[in-house]
């Protein structure tokens, strides 16, 4: 089974080794390691995340072998959504049921908004919304950008796609 | 040394700009067997016409041809009646029926002219028409300035990419656009306050729909789409969206999740629309820059930036087409 693990290590040589290290003895088949060095915590750990193939029966085990080690270990589950996306929303957002808009893409099981942020300059004006989707693979994210495209034309939003987008 | 007479047609920035690099410019293209000679400048008021070449002086300070011109014929009429070697069409673009110039353009070619131009119109209305008049009158025409000014794209995917197919090109093809983006971004200025500025510094014109709504773009789109990629693409194909809702708060959130927001042309797609360009993309330029990044199956992606129009600058993209018309030739020959 696929899951992730999102972990935060001290920022000292040898941690990130030995994070890995309950992963091999527990017979997980390493998928990706995504070590965030630039975007160290308030507490100064540096946020990493593991995706990774194993016996779920195992991923409690890998847990505690990590914290008995000192590595905090932030959320572990399946991974579902493994591509994102950012989008940018220009229009009235609000008005015109921001809650609708998102649930357009909720709803669809293999997206999800993760992340929203809302600028308003004034009530009649129009106002931005940054959202960044993930979903289960590289064509639900197109899925859901055709989605908000028809939503955008609906509503009368302009749809800002990333560049990166056009790849999928 | 090959004499090349040369009728330009169109007295305006461009024009002027072609006339002064020709004469900054005469020993170096003389050093490679090229003696340039402009022979007749021709607007709407009329044509001055010097068999010798013009006198540069005559055309100092002046800014149309009223009272310097010496024959009343102007148009299709002055391109066949006078005798020279290439016309460079520099008269002001329409994408909706290309005139004037696509009349002079054809007048041009079809008389064994060499046609060299800045001006899109035509070639969105007529690209495949043209360049199969060119063909069978047995001489070229050349537009390298019609997309990304002095940003070498047309020339640098013909000659230096050849051999590789090209996949994509996507790009910022208006510094009008550009210079408001940025503006907005940097400054907080709403979209009418940086048009206001690009239009006081003669970036923008009166009337900025053409380049605000993303027409420009649009049509540089199919030029590309017709010349680079052999499709028959028409302005109406093009899906545009420009960028007057964009707003200054847009840009702000989109920076702050490490984005600009870009008026981004591509081809094959035949599209216009703002889009998100990762701060850290090689499209991510700034102020009037325009670029271009070609998407190529043997040489990955290949990005050129420059500026993309004012009057020495697309003058110096007409110059290098003529001066590559000639030594194109000579290889052949
Ligand atoms: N400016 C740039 O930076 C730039 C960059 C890239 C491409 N271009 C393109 O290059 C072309 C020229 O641009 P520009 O900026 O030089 O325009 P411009 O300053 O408006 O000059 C156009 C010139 O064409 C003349 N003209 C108009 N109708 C004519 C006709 N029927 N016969 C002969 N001459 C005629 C005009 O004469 P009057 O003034 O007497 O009407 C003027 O001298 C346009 O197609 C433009 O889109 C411009």
């Amino acid at each position: 089974m696929r899951l992730s693990m999102d972990l935060e290590l001290q920022d000292i040589p040898g941690q990130l080794m030995q994070s890995l290290e309950p992963f091999k003895r527990y017979k997980g088949n390493i998928i990706s390691v995504v070590h965030h060095r630039d975007r160290k915590t308030p507490r100064g750990t540096v946020p990493v995340q593991i995706v990774f193939e194993i016996d779920p029966s195992n991923i409690e085990n890998i847990k505690n072998h990590l914290e008995e080690n000192g590595i905090v270990v932030v959320r572990a589950g399946e991974d579902r959504f493994i591509e994102e996306i950012s989008v940018l929303l220009i229009g009235h957002v609000l008005h015109t049921d921001l809650g609708d808009t998102i649930d357009r893409i909720d709803s669809t099981g293999f997206a999800e908004v993760e992340d929203l942020s809302l600028r308003m300059p004034g009530i009649e004006e129009p106002s931005s919304a940054y959202l960044r989707i993930r979903a289960t693979g590289k064509e639900e994210i197109a899925k859901s950008l055709s989605i908000l495209r028809h939503v955008g034309a609906e509503k009368d939003l302009l749809v800002i796609e990333p560049i990166e987008a056009e790849k999928i | 040394m090959r004499e090349v007479r040369i009728s330009l047609v169109g007295f305006g920035i461009v024009g002027h700009g072609v006339l002064e690099v020709v004469r900054r410019k005469r020993e170096l293209l003389r050093g490679i067997g090229l003696d340039l000679k402009v022979v007749s400048v021709t607007d709407i008021k009329g044509t001055l016409f010097d068999a010798d070449g013009i006198d540069p002086s005559i055309l100092h300070g002046a800014r149309n041809m009223e009272g310097i011109a010496n024959l009343d014929i102007i148009g299709k009429e002055a391109i066949q009646e006078i005798d020279s070697d290439l016309v460079v069409e520099v008269t002001p673009t329409n994408i909706v029926h290309g005139q004037p110039g696509l009349g002079h353009i054809e007048e041009a070619l079809s008389s064994g002219k060499h046609v060299v131009t800045s001006n899109k119109g035509p070639l969105v209305v007529a690209y495949n028409h043209l360049q199969e008049m060119a063909q069978d009158n047995g001489v070229m025409l050349k537009y390298e300035a019609t997309v990304g000014g002095t940003m070498p794209l047309i020339s640098l995917i013909e000659k230096n990419l050849v051999g590789n197919e090209i996949l994509r090109i996507r790009g910022i093809f208006n510094g009008t656009c550009n210079y408001i983006l940025t503006r907005m971004m940097e400054e907080r200025y709403t979209y009418s306050y940086a048009l206001t500025e690009a239009q006081e510094l003669g970036i923008a014109e009166a009337d900025p729909a053409y380049d605000v709504d993303g027409i420009d773009t649009a049509g540089k789109v199919v030029i590309l789409a017709n010349s680079i990629f052999g499709m028959d693409a028409k302005y109406e194909d093009v899906s545009v969206t420009g960028i007057r809702d964009i707003t200054p708060e847009a840009l702000n959130l989109a920076w702050e999740r490490g984005y600009h927001i870009k008026l981004i042309g591509e081809v094959p797609a035949l599209k216009v629309m703002p889009m998100l360009v990762p701060r850290r993309s090689p499209l991510a330029v700034g102020g009037t820059l325009n670029v271009a990044s070609i998407e190529t199956d043997l040489s990955g992606t290949i990005t050129v930036t420059g500026l993309g129009a004012g009057s020495i600058e697309t003058a110096s993209a007409i110059v290098s087409d003529i001066v590559s018309i000639y030594t194109s030739r000579q290889i052949d020959g």
